[in-house]
C-alpha cells in the first residue's frame, strides 16, 4: 500500500509539474497571456520567481512524502523506528531558513512591482478615461474638445436615453462634447489615467493583458494608471460577483497606434 | 468527582438521550450527523454547478422541480447558478468545515482526552447545538422563499447583498436569511467556544497537565480562542447587514446608487466597511477550520507510524502562532478592492510570515514519516493524503500573499484551488481520517477497510484531478463566479472544465461508497475492542462507546506524554497515558 | 448555571489537574465571554468610528440640558449599581444572605432606573425626529445608526442583567445559588458599566454641541 501511495503521489507530482512545462495544447493556453503593458513585465517576472521558488519547494516535499511512505511499507515485523537525523532541529531551522529568505526576497521584490504599479501617480499628460461600471456593462468616457469631464448627477442616470453616466448637457457646458462609448480604445505607448466608478454594486476592471485587476466601488473614485505596450484588441471583464449578468460583464479595450487613435477620436468628436 | 459531574444523571426517556441530550457524546455526534447532511447538499450543488459549468445548456431532469424559476426546462440559470455557489460557500464552509472538525469531534473527544466526564457547561453546550440546528433549518429555508436563495457569494459582499431585490433575485428574502442565520450560527459558536476553553483547562484530570494534552485538544483549544474572537466581529457585523436590508440603515451603502433606473435611498455608507469586517472574521475562520483538522491529523498519525511525532512542542507552538498572527491578515483578501494600496504591504508581510509555522508543520509531518513503518489503513492513508493536499494547497498561498501577483490572480480559478485545496480538501481528508479512526470509539463498530481503502483512492486521485487544472485554468485567467464561459478567452478553456465536471462527479460518487461504509458498519461492522489501533491516549482507555460519563466512574490518572510508541521494553511497543509504568526516553 | 458548581476547580484538587488560573469555570466562561462581547463592542464602536470619519457632514445634536446632564446622571446611577454590585459579592463571600440579596435587589434597581432613563431619551430623540435611517438636522444618516445600534446594543446588556441579577438574586436567597454565582454575575455586571464608560463619551460627549 505504501508503494503504490508513493507512486501515485510521485505521478501527480510529476504530472502538475509537467503541465507547467507543456501549458499549450493545440490553441488551449494554460497560461498567462501576452504581456500588453508597461508594468505586466515585472508582475511576469515576481510570478516566474515564486513559481520556481515555491514550485520547487512543492515538488520537493511531495517526493520526500511519496519516498518516505514508500520506505516505510515493506518494513520487517519489530522494526525498530528510525528519528531522521537531528529531529526537530533540522525542520525548524530550514523551514525558517528556505522559507524566510523566500518570502524576504519575495516582499521585497514583490512590494516594488506593486508599488511601481500602485505608489506611484499618472504623470502630467497622461490621457483620462473616465470609467462607469453598472450592472452589466463598462462604459468609457473621454473629455472631449475641451479637455473637461462634465460632472456626474445620479439622479439623471437614465440607461434608456442612453445617459448612462448621468450627464447634464443642458446647464453643464463641459458635459456637452463628453465621449461615451462601449469599447474603450487607447494609444499605444501612452500613459492612461482612469477613473474608476460604479453606479450600483461592486464591479472589478480587470484586463488580463495589462495584469491589472481593481475593483470598481460604489462611492469611491478609484485611479488607475498604466501603459499599454502592444497595438491589439483585449478584453475587459468584470470579476468581482456583481448579480445575475456578471458573466456577461465584459468590454473591449483596443489599443490602437498614436494615428489611428487620433483618427478614431476625431471621428467621435465629429459625430458629438 | 464524576458523581457530582454527572449529578444529572443519565437520562432514560428518548428525547433526552437522543435529542435534547446534555451528554457531550451525543451532542458531538449530532454536529457530525448535521454536518454530513450539509455536505451531502453542499456536495450536489457543486455537482449541479459543475455541470452548468461544462455545459451550460444542459438540461439536468428533475432540476425545474427544485426551482420552476431558477431552472426552467431543467436548464440553469446564471442566477440560480449564482444562489447555489453562494449556498455551497455557506452550507461548506460554516455548517462542515467549522461544525465537523471542531465542533463534531471536538465536541465528542475533547472532554474524553483530557480525562473529564462531560463538557463544563453540558446543557449551554446543547444549547449550542440547537442553536446551530436553528441556524441551518433558517438557511435552508432560503432555498424555498420567493426569488430563492442569495447570490451574492459566501462573502455578501455589500452593496450587492445589502439593497434589496433590485440588486438581483435571491437578493430578497433569501439575503436577509442568510444574514440571520449567519448572526444565529455566531452565537452557537461562541457558546461553544467558551465550553470548549472552560472544559481544557478546568476539567483535566490528574497528570493531565498542560503539556500532555494531545495534538487534537491543543488544536480545538486554540480554535476556542480563535473563534471566540472573531465570530464576535461576524456577529454584529451580520446584523447591521441585516439593519440595512430591512430597517433602512445605510453602514454598509454609499449614496447616489442607481439600480434599475431607479435612485436608492441608502446615503453614506461603506462597502469596504463591510469587507473589513467580514474579512477580519473570514480570515481567521479558514484556521477555525483547519487548525482542527491538523489537530485531527497529527493525533492520528503517531498511531499508524507507531513513533512519536517529531518536535511535539514546536509543533503545539506553530498552532499557536498561526492563530495569533490569523489576526493581522485580513487584508490579504482586499489586494485589488480599493483600499490604500500601502496597507496592502503591511498585510502582505505577516500573511507571508504565516508560511513559516505551516511549513515547519509540514516538515515535521513528513520527517516523522521517515523511519516508520507504517500501518496502512483507511485513517492512515488519509492523514498522508491530507500533508499532502495541505501541501499542494499552501503552496499557492505564495502567490496570493503578494499583491503584484495577487493583482493578475485574484478573483480567478487559481484562488479556487487555493482554498479549496487548503481549507476544503484538506479539513475533509482530516474528517475521514477522524472517521476512520475514532467511528469504532464513537459507535463500536469497525468500518470496513476495503471499501475504506477503495473510497481514499479514488478521492485522493480525484481531488488531485478536481484542483490541480483549476491552478492552471486561474494562471490563464480563468475568471471564478461565472456562470457560464461565453468571453473569447474563456471559450477554448472549456473543455479542462469539462474535465474537472466529470473528475467531481466521480469523486462525488465515491463518497456515496463512504456513506454507505459508513451505514453498514454502523450496524453490520465487526465489533471494536476497547483499542483496536493500540493507541494511547485516554479515548482508548474506555469501553467503546464509551459509558454515559465516560469512563464508568473511573477518575483516570494520566502519568505519560500522550504519544509513547515504540516503546521498547514495553510489552505492546506503546504505553497508554493512564499506564503509571516508568519509561526511559528514546 | 448550577452546572457551575460541579466543575468550581475548588474542593477536588486531590481528582484533578489544577486550573492554571485556579478560578471556577463559571468564572472562567464569564471572562472569556466579557473579552468576547468586548470584541463585539469593539467592531460596532469601530463601525461607528469607522463612518464618523468619513462623515463631513456629522451631527452633533446634543444639549447639555436634558441630554448630556441625562447621561451623566445615567452615568453616576450605573457606577452606583456597580458599587452595590461589590457590596452584594462582598455579603456573599461573607456569607450574609439577607444583605447579599438586598445589595443584589439594590443593583438590579439601579439597573432597571438607568434603562428608564435610557428609554426616555430615545423616547425624546424619537419625537425629535430620529430614526435608524433619518436626521432631522439633515446632516448624515449615520448618526441615528450609529447612536441606537451602539446604545441599543449596551441597553440590551443592562436590560439581560437586570433579568439576570433578579433570578440570581432570588435564586440565592432560595439556596439555587451560591456566592459564587453572585461573582460571576458581578462581572458581568462591571463589564457592562466599563462598556458604558466607553459608550457616554464616545456616543455622548463627542455629539455635545
Amino acid at each position: 500500500m505504501g508503494k503504490a501511495f508513493g507512486a501515485v503521489l510521485i505521478i501527480i507530482t510529476v504530472v502538475s509539474t509537467a503541465v507547467f512545462f507543456f501549458h499549450d495544447f493545440g490553441g488551449m493556453s494554460l497560461w498567462l497571456p501576452v504581456d500588453a503593458s508597461e508594468h505586466g513585465h515585472g508582475v511576469d517576472h515576481q510570478l516566474m520567481e515564486t513559481m520556481y521558488g515555491s514550485g520547487f519547494l512543492f515538488v520537493l516535499s511531495q517526493i520526500l512524502l511519496g519516498l518516505f511512505v514508500w520506505q516505510a511499507s515493506d518494513r520487517p515485523q519489530g522494526w525498530k523506528y528510525r528519528i531522521f537525523p537531528g529531529g526537530a532541529k533540522p525542520m525548524v531551522i530550514s523551514a525558517i531558513l528556505l522559507v524566510g529568505i523566500e518570502i524576504l526576497t519575495l516582499s521585497f521584490v514583490g512590494s516594488k512591482v506593486w508599488a511601481g504599479i500602485y505608489f506611484t501617480s499618472a504623470k502630467p499628460g497622461a490621457l483620462p478615461i473616465d470609467v462607469q461600471a453598472g450592472q452589466f456593462a463598462f462604459y468609457f468616457r473621454y473629455a472631449g474638445v475641451d479637455g473637461k469631464f462634465g460632472a456626474l448627477h445620479p439622479d439623471k442616470i437614465d440607461e434608456g436615453s442612453g445617459n448612462f453616466f448621468g450627464l447634464d448637457p443642458r446647464n453643464d457646458e463641459a458635459a456637452r462634447d463628453d465621449i461615451v462609448v462601449a469599447t474603450m480604445v487607447i494609444p499605444v505607448n501612452r500613459e492612461i489615467l482612469l477613473t474608476l466608478h460604479s453606479k450600483d454594486v461592486i464591479h472589478s476592471f480587470y484586463v488580463r493583458e495589462l495584469r491589472l485587476q481593481q475593483d470598481i466601488v460604489p462611492g469611491l473614485m478609484i485611479p488607475l494608471h498604466f501603459t499599454a505596450t502592444k497595438t491589439g484588441r483585449y478584453e475587459i471583464v468584470c470579476t468581482q460577483l456583481c448579480g445575475l449578468g456578471h458573466y456577461q460583464m465584459k468590454a473591449y479595450l483596443e489599443v490602437k497606434t498614436q494615428e489611428e487613435f487620433d483618427k478614431w477620436l476625431k471621428d467621435q468628436e465629429a459625430a458629438q | 468527582m464524576s458523581e457530582a459531574a454527572h449529578q444529572h444523571g443519565e437520562p432514560t426517556g428518548f428525547i433526552r438521550k437522543y435529542i435534547f441530550s446534555v451528554d457531550h457524546k451525543v451532542i458531538g455526534l449530532q454536529y457530525i450527523g448535521l454536518g454530513i447532511v450539509a455536505v451531502v447538499i453542499g456536495m450536489i450543488l457543486s455537482w449541479l454547478m459543475r455541470l452548468h459549468l461544462g455545459w451550460s445548456t444542459l438540461a439536468i431532469p428533475g432540476l425545474e422541480k427544485l426551482s420552476p424559476t431558477g431552472a426552467p426546462a431543467n436548464v440553469m440559470t446564471p442566477e440560480y447558478y449564482l444562489s447555489l455557489m453562494t449556498m455551497h460557500g455557506t452550507l461548506m464552509v460554516f455548517f462542515v468545515l467549522t461544525n465537523v472538525p471542531f465542533a463534531g469531534f471536538g465536541n465528542y473527544f475533547l472532554p474524553i482526552q483530557v480525562g473529564a466526564p462531560d463538557m463544563a457547561f453540558p446543557r449551554m453546550n446543547m444549547m449550542s447545538f440547537w442553536v446551530t440546528f436553528t441556524a441551518f433549518l433558517v438557511l435552508i429555508a432560503a432555498f424555498f422563499v420567493p426569488g430563492g436563495p442569495p447570490l451574492s457569494g459566501w462573502t455578501a459582499y455589500a452593496p450587492l447583498s445589502a439593497v434589496g431585490e433590485s440588486s438581483g433575485p435571491g437578493e430578497g428574502l433569501g439575503q436577509t436569511l442568510w444574514g440571520l442565520s449567519i448572526a444565529i450560527f455566531c452565537v452557537a459558536q461562541l457558546l461553544g467556544a467558551l465550553n470548549f476553553i472552560a472544559t481544557t483547562l478546568d476539567l483535566r484530570t490528574k497528570g493531565m497537565s498542560l503539556a500532555r494534552m494531545p495534538f487534537s485538544t491543543w488544536a480545538w483549544f486554540i480554535t476556542s480562542v480563535i473563534g471566540l474572537l472573531a465570530f464576535a466581529v461576524l456577529l454584529p457585523a451580520c446584523i447591521l447587514l441585516v439593519l440595512d436590508r430591512v430597517a433602512g440603515t445605510s453602514f454598509f451603502v454609499p449614496g447616489g446608487l442607481v439600480i434599475n433606473d431607479r435612485m436608492q435611498p441608502h446615503t453614506g455608507g461603506s462597502p469596504l466597511l463591510w469587507q473589513h469586517l467580514f474579512w477580519f472574521f473570514g480570515h481567521p475562520e479558514v484556521y477555525i477550520a483547519i487548525l482542527p483538522a491538523i489537530g485531527i491529523v497529527s493525533h492520528i498519525l503517531p498511531a499508524f507510524l507507531r513513533k512519536p511525532l517529531l518536535g511535539p512542542r514546536v509543533l503545539i507552538g506553530c498552532l499557536a502562532a498561526i492563530g495569533f498572527l490569523s489576526y493581522m491578515v485580513w487584508g490579504h483578501h482586499m489586494f485589488v478592492s480599493g483600499m490604500n494600496p500601502f496597507s496592502a504591504i503591511l498585510f502582505s508581510v505577516p500573511t507571508l510570515v504565516i508560511t513559516i509555522p505551516a511549513t515547519i508543520a509540514t516538515l515535521l509531518w513528513i520527517g516523522s514519516v521517515y523511519g516508520a513503518r507504517i500501518r496502512f489503513s483507511c485513517a492512515s492513508l488519509f492523514c498522508l493524503g491530507f500533508i499532502s493536499v495541505f501541501i499542494s494547497g499552501g503552496i499557492s498561498g505564495f502567490f496570493l500573499a503578494q499583491p503584484s501577483i495577487d493583482t493578475y490572480l485574484h478573483a480567478t480559478y487559481f484562488v479556487v484551488a487555493h482554498f479549496h485545496f487548503v481549507m476544503g480538501v484538506a479539513a475533509i481528508f482530516a474528517m475521514f481520517a477522524g472517521i476512520y479512526f475514532w467511528l469504532p470509539k464513537m459507535v463500536g463498530r469497525m468500518m470496513n477497510e476495503t471499501l475504506g481503502k477503495i473510497h481514499f483512492w479514488l478521492t485522493f486521485v480525484g481531488v488531485y484531478c478536481i484542483f490541480m487544472p483549476m491552478h492552471y485554468l486561474g494562471l490563464a485567467g480563468n475568471v471564478r463566479r461565472y456562470a457560464a464561459f461565453t468571453d473569447d478567452f474563456l471559450a477554448p478553456l472549456v473543455p479542462v472544465h469539462q474535465f474537472i465536471t466529470i473528475a467531481a462527479l466521480i469523486t462525488g460518487a465515491a463518497q456515496f461508497i463512504f456513506l454507505y461504509n459508513l451505514v453498514w458498519s454502523r450496524f453490520r461492522g465487526p465489533k471494536a475492542t476497547e483499542n483496536p489501533w493500540q493507541a494511547t491516549s485516554l479515548e482508548w482507555s474506555t469501553t467503546s462507546p464509551p459509558p454515559f460519563d465516560n469512563f464508568g466512574g473511573r477518575q483516570l490518572v494520566v502519568h505519560q506524554e500522550p504519544y509513547l510508541y515504540g516503546v521498547e521494553g514495553s510489552a505492546g511497543d506503546y504505553v497508554m497515558q493512564t499506564s503509571p509504568e516508568t519509561v526511559e526516553a528514546h | 448555571m448550577s452546572d457551575v458548581d460541579i466543575t468550581t476547580g475548588m474542593g477536588h484538587a486531590g481528582f484533578m489537574e489544577e486550573s492554571p488560573y485556579g478560578i471556577p469555570s463559571g468564572k472562567l466562561a464569564m471572562w472569556c465571554f466579557v473579552i468576547s462581547d468586548a470584541v463585539t463592542f469593539s467592531a460596532v464602536l469601530f463601525v461607528y468610528g469607522y463612518l464618523r470619519i468619513g462623515s463631513p457632514d456629522w451631527s452633533t445634536p446634543f444639549k447639555f440640558s436634558p441630554t448630556i446632564l441625562n447621561g451623566i446622571v445615567m452615568t453616576f446611577i450605573l457606577l452606583t449599581s456597580s458599587l452595590t454590585m461589590l457590596a452584594a459579592v462582598e455579603a456573599a463571600k461573607a456569607g450574609r444572605k439577607s444583605a447579599g440579596f438586598g445589595w443584589l435587589c439594590a443593583t438590579a434597581l439601579l439597573g432597571a432606573l438607568f434603562a428608564t432613563l435610557h428609554l426616555f431619551e430615545w423616547g425624546r430623540m424619537i419625537d425629535d425626529g430620529w430614526r435608524l435611517f433619518q436626521n432631522p438636522l439633515g446632516g448624515s444618516v449615520h448618526f441615528g445608526a450609529a447612536f441606537f445600534s451602539i446604545t441599543g446594543l449596551h441597553l440590551l446588556h443592562v436590560v439581560g442583567g437586570v433579568c439576570a441579577l433578579a433570578v440570581i438574586a432570588l435564586g440565592y436567597r432560595r439556596g439555587g445559588y451560591n456566592s459564587i454565582d453572585v461573582e460571576v454575575t458581578g462581572i458581568y455586571w462591571h463589564f457592562v458599566d466599563l462598556v458604558w464608560m466607553f459608550v457616554f463619551p464616545l456616543v455622548y460627549l463627542m455629539n455635545a454641541q
